[in-house]
């Protein structure tokens, strides 16, 4: 039998792709997923620019612990959303007469993402941001 | 559950803003890791945080696997009156940890 190198590259490649989506799937959380998560929240409804703030480092030496502050003063609720974990979900604040309409944690992010902070404001209107984080070591266990 | 830790301004101003930084010993198991068997590890996280003052709800936290180990929530609010600030969380196992602390207004 005689194996073109070609064909056997091919071949390589073509395994290689099989094995490596199963995993890249069970990873991440897709679009899908996501948008249901924003839709849940919003209604379906229009999302603005602007009105929230979200901090977050540029750069996350270690996944395990992000440390993240939203702030939406006037905002009724804010969820907080990562998009390339397993599970977009992160947190959700609802907020008081009393509260000054911000809050800070610190999240697990599985890889480098962007997450997003979206808040209904008190008028039913909902405004989002996103940041970019570098992920070094990504925090999900494994 | 672990002992909660609060930090709350013992006295302030009527009227003004406070920070308030609130620390739960918790592992937030995630649900999405594996033992060395390779099977899941159930998830096991407090899923809940809540502050009210005098009975009014200040702000309330719906947590998810995302958030780290030990978590730590920070917020600001306005004091009005003298009160209590009371803190809950709500382990996946339904215990409930709670403390409180006394702002004076002077």
């Amino acid at each position: 039998m005689n194996i073109s190198r070609r064909k056997a590259l091919a071949f390589g490649g073509a395994a290689l792709t099989v094995t490596l989506v199963p995993v890249s799937f069970a990873q991440a959380a897709s679009e899908e997923v996501m948008k249901a998560a924003v839709d849940a929240f919003t209604g379906g409804a229009a999302i603005a620019e602007g009105g929230i703030e979200l901090t977050t480092p540029e750069i996350a030496e270690n996944g395990n612990t992000v440390p993240v502050a939203i702030s939406a003063p006037g905002a009724k609720r804010v969820i907080l959303l990562a998009s390339g974990n397993p599970n977009p979900g992160v947190a959700d604040f609802a907020f008081g007469a009393l509260a000054a309409g911000n809050g800070s944690t610190r999240i697990r992010l599985a890889g480098t993402q962007d997450v997003v902070a979206i808040a209904e404001m008190a008028d039913g209107s909902f405004a989002q941001v996103a940041k970019a984080v570098k992920v070094t070591i990504g925090g999900c266990g494994g | 559950m672990g002992k909660p830790r609060v930090k709350v301004p013992k006295s302030a101003g009527a009227g003004d803003t406070i920070t308030i930084k609130t620390l739960m010993k918790h592992k937030m198991e995630s649900g999405q890791r594996k033992d060395k068997d390779g099977n899941k590890i159930p998830r096991k996280i407090i899923n809940f945080f809540s502050a009210t003052f005098n009975g009014e709800e200040v702000m309330s936290v719906n947590l998810h696997g995302a958030v780290s180990t030990n978590p730590f929530i920070q917020f600001d609010m306005t004091v009005p009156t003298t009160g209590d600030l009371a803190f809950k969380w709500v382990d996946d196992d339904g215990t409930v940890t709670e403390t409180s602390k006394t702002i004076k207004v002077s």
